[in-house]
């Protein structure tokens, strides 16, 4: 038999048109789960198919790629991800975010603030933000079509009279545009103030549950709270151990095996970027800013 | 100093390279051909033809050779190929009644036109391990006669001639492709079919054999099983006719169940349906079992049992996403867990204030981990 000869970015162009299709309507109704007729790719549902046929449908030869998982460029599935797209489709990759043009993610939004010329796209394992106060689809489908978000209010209340907080840490769930309410993928909630308002185009794609859905630029997305139990992003107490960014969001990490640990940022450009710059650890109980003029 | 230690591309290659190894295993044992596996592991091709919902033998053997015998990393293999090709349209519906039969078997009637032909089958052997097999085996050619010209007519044609059974009307329009359309509740028939086909055959063994136990019981007879070999044909616009594509062997199920009727209708007998690729009969006889007990409601019938719910059947059949969202829990998941590990700490903090107010409260802590 022939070796297979395979269309730019793996994708046919046909499969191509009507990705691209649910993803127009998916942004000209911000937050609404777009079904699409998903294909099975060579790598396994839940490891990224979503955002990976949208990414093959909105590439183009010009563009410019980098690949995230948990912040890192260097982690295992964004390393196979990278290295699918070079293959399939020839284009230059980056781990620089200012480089790029398009950004698939898995859990983060990158530290340095997105531009109106790049595109962030999500890959989502649960596109319904309902799913686990309502298992059935055909359910959820009608709650969000009549807005009927109530027992996503009450799922939070008990929260706070269980516990004294809303014990939801990330896939905090948020309202596009007044309207549709939203799972952003398991991003920490650190990360839901970036979804607001951002220039770059945002499209979420969740492969084996068939769902495409969009936050267009410079959309409001808000934070699902109450008023006396406003939205609090959280944010380990410290700063990073390598550039000493005290804004950034953490990764722990166990040093030995007697329990010691150190914060360093989970996402690697920009820590990197920092230390480029001349930022570097901070000094204990001594602020890490470098001399600049 | 200590660095964070992620991924890493060369372990990566390293572990893939490992992994061409230990595939190959121990060198001085020959290696298999893709014409072993199709020859001598031929439900095995079977199976992966079918759950990969691709018709090509030596695909399908490829796919399993590479998988190391892993039939859903196979079946896997084969969809991800499957994406890259062109869909050019639907054949014709193919037409089982003319199929050159292997085997057909029916246990609702002795005898019946064109008569019970076994044909290959594990059926009455005795599952006792044949050591001879364990060396190279002089296997004499098996008794053949020449094919009978009689029509293996379906045993549920023989019953709708009498009314006995429902009437299955041929359903106008184009027919689903739930590959190129994304399924939605309630699917129709045609969809529901296609998706038990391309279904898990252990998830469907399972949930076939749970309404032969009582959730959701309904009677069934094995009306006939069938396994041959059927002309495929395409409506090809540019000539104005249906052109010959080739054959596909097809293992068909028509199950006989119980009583359907009303005041306006004599009692018949109800149908479940089941078809899939090769010699699959395990997994034609669980589908047809699910299929007609995914027609509870359009029936009448009380509902509520596992099989009956055609959402929960539906939305888990599919062993290439199972395995998918079930084997993603080894990606790493450091930033959500870094979140839980935040809020963990602080409730244990405010547990701890608390039990030195004595205010101590019991609610487990629960939330669902993705």
């Amino acid at each position: 038999m022939s070796a297979p000869v395979y269309n730019f970015a793996y994708l046919d162009e046909q499969t191509k048109r009507m990705i691209r299709r649910a993803i127009l309507k998916a942004i000209a109704i911000p937050g609404y789960q777009v079904p699409f007729a998903s294909r099975e790719m060579p790598m396994p549902y839940g490891w990224g198919t979503g955002g990976v046929q949208v990414t093959a449908s909105i590439l183009g030869p010009e563009d410019v790629l980098k690949v995230i998982d948990q912040g890192s460029d260097d982690t295992t599935n964004a390393v196979s991800i990278r290295k699918f797209f070079t293959k399939t489709a020839g284009v230059r990759t980056t781990t620089s975010t200012l480089e790029a043009t398009v950004i698939q993610t898995r859990h983060r939004i990158p530290e340095t603030p997105l531009s109106e010329t790049q595109v962030l796209v999500y890959q989502v394992p649960i596109p319904e933000p309902l799913r686990f106060l309502e298992p059935r689809e055909t359910e959820t489908r009608r709650m969000h079509a009549l807005s009927e978000y109530g027992l996503m209010h009450v799922k939070l209340y008990e929260d706070i009279a269980r516990h004294g907080h809303i014990a939801t840490t990330y896939a905090y769930p948020v309202k596009v545009d007044e309207r549709y309410v939203m799972d952003p993928s398991p991003i920490p909630k650190f990360d839901n103030p970036k979804l607001s308002d951002c220039p770059a185009l945002q499209l979420f794609g969740a492969g084996r549950e068939k769902r495409i859905y969009a936050i267009p630029p410079y959309t409001r997305v808000v934070s699902l709270d109450f008023e006396d139990h406003p939205f609090q992003p959280y944010r380990h107490d410290a700063q990073c151990e390598l550039c000493g960014a005290a804004d950034s969001y953490l990764d722990e990490v166990i040093t030995d095996d007697r329990g010691s640990r150190m914060f360093v940022c989970s996402d690697t450009d920009y820590c990197e970027t920092r230390r480029a710059m001349g930022y570097a650890a901070p000094a204990r109980n001594s602020d890490a800013e470098p001399a600049r003029d | 100093m200590y660095v964070a230690v992620k991924g890493g591309e060369r372990a990566i290659e390293n572990a893939h390279a490992l992994l061409a190894d230990v595939r190959r295993g121990d060198r001085a044992v020959p290696e298999l051909s893709l014409a072993q596996i199709d020859n001598q592991l031929a439900l095995g091709v079977d199976r992966v033809m079918c759950e990969g919902s691709l018709y090509d033998r030596e695909l399908a053997a490829l796919a399993i050779k590479q998988a190391r015998g892993d039939m859903i990393e196979a079946i896997f293999l084969l969809r991800a190929y499957r994406t890259t090709l062109p869909r050019f349209g639907a054949s014709e519906p193919v037409e089982t009644a003319d199929m050159n039969i292997r085997r057909r078997i029916s246990a609702t009637f002795k005898d019946l036109p064109g008569g019970q032909v076994l044909g290959p089958t594990f059926d009455y052997t005795h599952r006792l391990l044949d050591h001879a097999l364990a060396q190279a085996s002089e296997v004499p050619p098996a008794a053949t006669a020449s094919a009978s010209e009689a029509t293996f007519r379906s045993v549920t044609d023989l019953l709708a001639d009498s009314s006995l059974i429902e009437a299955e009307d041929a359903q106008d329009g184009e027919v689903g492709d739930l590959t190129r359309e994304p399924l939605s509740f309630p699917a129709g028939r045609d969809l529901r079919l296609q998706n038990l086909a391309r279904g898990d055959e252990g998830f469907l063994l399972a949930l076939g054999y749970s309404t032969q136990r009582g959730f959701g019981r309904n009677h069934p007879f094995a009306g006939e099983i069938r396994y041959g070999e059927v002309e495929v044909e395409f409506f090809a616009e540019d000539v104005g006719f249906a052109v010959p594509l080739g054959m596909v062997s097809l293992t068909e199920c028509q199950m006989v169940n119980q009583f359907a009727g009303s005041g306006t209708q004599a009692p018949h007998f109800t149908r479940g349906y089941g078809l899939a690729f090769g010699q699959s009969e395990r997994k034609t006889m669980a589908m047809a079992l699910v299929d007609r007990a995914l027609r509870a409601r359009e029936l009448g019938e009380e509902t509520g049992a596992p099989a009956q719910d055609e959402e929960f059947v539906l939305s888990h059949s599919d062993n290439v996403q199972a395995t998918g969202f079930v084997e993603h829990l080894k990606l790493p998941h450091y930033v959500d867990f870094q979140a839980e590990l935040g809020l963990l700490r602080q409730l244990r903090a405010e547990f701890a204030e608390r039990a030195a107010d004595n205010q101590i409260s019991d609610t487990p802590l629960q939330d669902a981990a993705e």
